[in-house]
C-alpha cells in the first residue's frame, strides 16, 4: 500500500519530505495531547522537553512557506490518552499539501487517492456539515445552544447520555456526531466539509451568513479517516488561536505546551494559499482489510510495544 | 471512597452507577480526531440484571463498587432467607428472595455455588451450569416405551419440575442443565 501511494505522489510531481519527530514545540490544541520525551546534552545542559508529533504539520508548514511546493509526508505520529478499537498512541498518518488548492480541490484529490487503494470503496458523497446535521438529526449545527443540542442527543435512538456533562456545544456536536450521525452514514465515502468555526482548528474561516471554517473530513462507512484545511496563512490570527488553546489548557489544567514560534514566523514570511490533509494510514487499512479493530493492522501495538 | 478513572476502565470492572453496583461488559473510546473523547460503555446492573449503554467524558472518575465473587456452599433455607457457609473459613452468609432469585429452583443442600458480595451481601447466587437432582414423584410411563419420544413431567427434590424421558422414574437422579432448565441424562451418585 505505501508503494502505491507512493507511485501515486510521484505521478503527480508531489515532494517526498521527512520532518523531525521530536520538537521543542508541539500542538496546543486542547483536544490532542502530545507525549512528551526529554533531550539533556549539548545545547541543553539541564535538559529539556521534547514533544513527539501528533501531525507533521507545523514543519510541513515551513518548507511551504520556504517555497518547496507540493509536498507530502508518511511518518509515525504520537497522541497521549488515545488508545480503543480504533485508535493507537502511536500511527501512520499521510499529510500532504498542496498550494494553490482550496479544500474542495483536495477533497477530489484525496477521492482519487482513495478510489486508487481502493477501487470497491462504494459511493462517494460530499455534503456540508449544515446539511449532515439538518439530514440526520433536523437541527442546524451552527444556530443552536448546547441545550437545545442536548435535548436533540436525548431524542435520539441513543441511551446512557442524562448524566453526561459537557463543557460546551462542540462537545455535543461531538456526541450527535459520534453517537447518531456516524453509525447511520452507511457505506461509501463521505466527504463533510465547511465546520463550524469554533471547530476551525487550523483551517482559514470563511465569512459567510453564518462564518463556517474551511476544514473537511472523511469518512469511509462511517468511520473517520482523514482531516484537512483550507490553511489559516494569516499569522496573527495564528498566533491568536494558539493563544486562545493555551488559555483554554490553562482553564482545564492540561499541560502548557509552547507553541512554536518558528511556524508564526514562518508565517510572517508568507504561507501560501494552500490546503492541507492528514490520512490515518492504520484506518485505511482496516477499511481495506476489513478489520473491526485497529491492533489487527500493527504488528506491536501499544501493550505489545 | 475509592473511584477509577476511563482510561481504567475495562470488561469486569465493579462500579457505583445511580445507587447500585454495576460491571462492565464493554467499553469503547470514542473520539473525534479534533474532538472531545467519550468512553463508551455497556454495563449489566448487578441487583437487577438489566444490561444499559452510558457514555462518559474521558478523564471522567466514578466510584469503584465493593464487589466480589465467591464459592460458597448452600446450607438451608428458614423461608425467608437462603443461608450459605465458605467451607474454608466457616463464615456464614444470608440471602435475600431477590438475590437466589431463579436459582431457588436447582439450589440442594450442600451444593457449592457462586455467590456476588457487594459490600460484604449477596446481590446474586448462581448455581453449577449442571446440577443432580433426585426425581421425587413422575408418572411411571407406559411399559415398553424406552425411546422417549415426548417425555413426561418430573418434580425434583428442590420443587424445580423439568420434563424427562419416559423410562426415566421416581427416586432416579437425573442431571439437569440449569440455564436452560432441560434435562441431560440419568446419573449415578457420586
Amino acid at each position: 500500500m505505501l508503494a502505491d501511494i507512493r507511485a501515486f505522489f510521484q505521478q503527480r510531481d508531489i515532494l517526498e519530505v521527512e520532518t523531525p519527530v521530536c520538537s521543542r514545540h508541539g500542538t496546543t490544541d486542547p483536544a490532542i495531547e502530545s507525549l512528551a520525551s526529554r533531550y539533556t546534552g549539548p545545547g541543553a545542559p539541564s535538559g529539556t522537553p521534547l514533544y513527539l508529533h501528533t501531525s507533521p504539520e507545523f514543519p510541513m508548514k515551513r518548507l511551504l512557506a520556504a517555497g518547496l511546493g507540493a509536498i507530502y509526508q508518511i511518518c509515525k505520529v504520537f497522541r497521549d490518552g488515545e488508545s480503543g478499537r480504533r485508535h493507537n498512541a502511536e500511527f501512520t498518518l499521510l499529510e500532504w499539501y498542496r498550494p494553490g488548492f482550496d479544500h474542495h480541490q483536495l477533497m477530489d484529490e484525496v477521492e482519487q487517492l482513495i478510489c486508487q487503494l481502493m477501487p470497491q470503496t462504494g459511493p462517494v458523497h460530499k455534503i456540508s456539515y449544515q446539511r449532515l446535521f439538518e439530514q440526520h438529526l433536523q437541527v442546524n449545527p451552527h444556530q443552536t445552544t448546547a441545550e437545545q443540542l442536548r435535548q436533540c442527543a436525548l431524542h435520539q435512538d441513543v441511551s446512557g447520555l442524562e448524566c453526561l456533562d459537557l463543557p460546551d456545544r462542540d462537545a455535543w456536536l461531538d456526541i450527535l456526531m459520534t453517537h447518531c450521525i456516524e453509525p447511520a452514514m452507511g457505506p461509501g465515502l463521505c466527504f463533510v466539509y465547511d465546520y463550524p468555526a469554533s471547530q476551525a482548528a487550523l483551517a482559514n474561516i470563511r465569512q459567510d451568513v453564518v462564518p463556517v471554517a474551511e476544514r473537511f473530513e472523511l469518512y469511509i462507512d462511517g468511520i473517520e479517516v482523514a482531516n484537512g484545511f483550507h490553511e489559516l496563512i494569516d499569522a496573527t490570527e495564528q498566533q491568536k488561536r494558539f493563544e486562545q488553546d493555551l488559555q483554554q489548557r490553562s482553564i482545564s489544567g492540561q499541560p502548557l505546551i509552547p507553541m512554536d514560534g518558528h511556524l508564526i514566523e514562518a508565517m510572517k514570511y508568507g504561507l501560501p494559499e494552500c490546503s492541507g490533509v492528514a490520512l490515518g494510514i492504520d484506518r485505511l487499512l482496516m477499511q481495506m482489510t476489513g478489520s473491526a479493530h485497529i491492533d489487527s493492522v500493527i504488528a506491536f501495538p501499544l501493550y505489545r510495544a | 471512597m475509592a473511584t477509577y478513572s476511563t482510561s481504567e476502565f475495562k470488561g469486569g470492572l465493579k462500579l457505583m452507577l445511580d445507587g447500585d453496583p454495576c460491571s462492565i461488559i464493554e467499553n469503547e473510546f470514542v473520539k473525534p480526531g479534533k474532538g472531545q473523547a467519550f468512553n463508551r460503555v455497556r454495563i449489566r446492573n448487578l441487583k437487577t440484571g438489566r444490561v444499559i449503554e452510558r457514555t462518559f467524558k474521558s478523564g471522567e472518575t466514578v466510584e469503584a463498587a465493593d464487589v466480589m465473587e465467591v464459592e460458597l456452599q448452600y446450607l438451608y433455607s428458614d423461608g425467608e432467607f437462603w443461608h450459605f457457609m465458605d467451607p474454608n473459613s466457616f463464615e456464614q452468609v444470608s440471602a435475600d428472595a431477590s438475590a437466589v432469585g431463579e436459582s431457588v429452583k436447582w439450589l440442594k443442600d450442600q451444593d457449592m455455588c457462586t455467590v456476588t458480595l457487594w459490600n460484604g451481601s449477596p446481590i446474586i447466587v448462581e448455581v453449577p451450569n449442571f446440577v443432580v437432582l433426585t426425581i421425587t414423584e413422575t408418572d411411571p410411563g407406559l411399559k415398553g416405551d424406552t425411546s422417549g419420544g415426548g417425555g413426561k413431567p418430573a418434580t425434583l427434590e428442590t420443587g424445580a419440575v423439568v420434563r424427562v424421558p419416559l423410562f426415566v422414574q421416581t427416586g432416579e437422579l437425573i442431571k439437569v442443565d440449569t440455564r436452560s432448565g432441560e434435562y441431560v441424562s440419568r446419573a449415578k451418585e457420586d
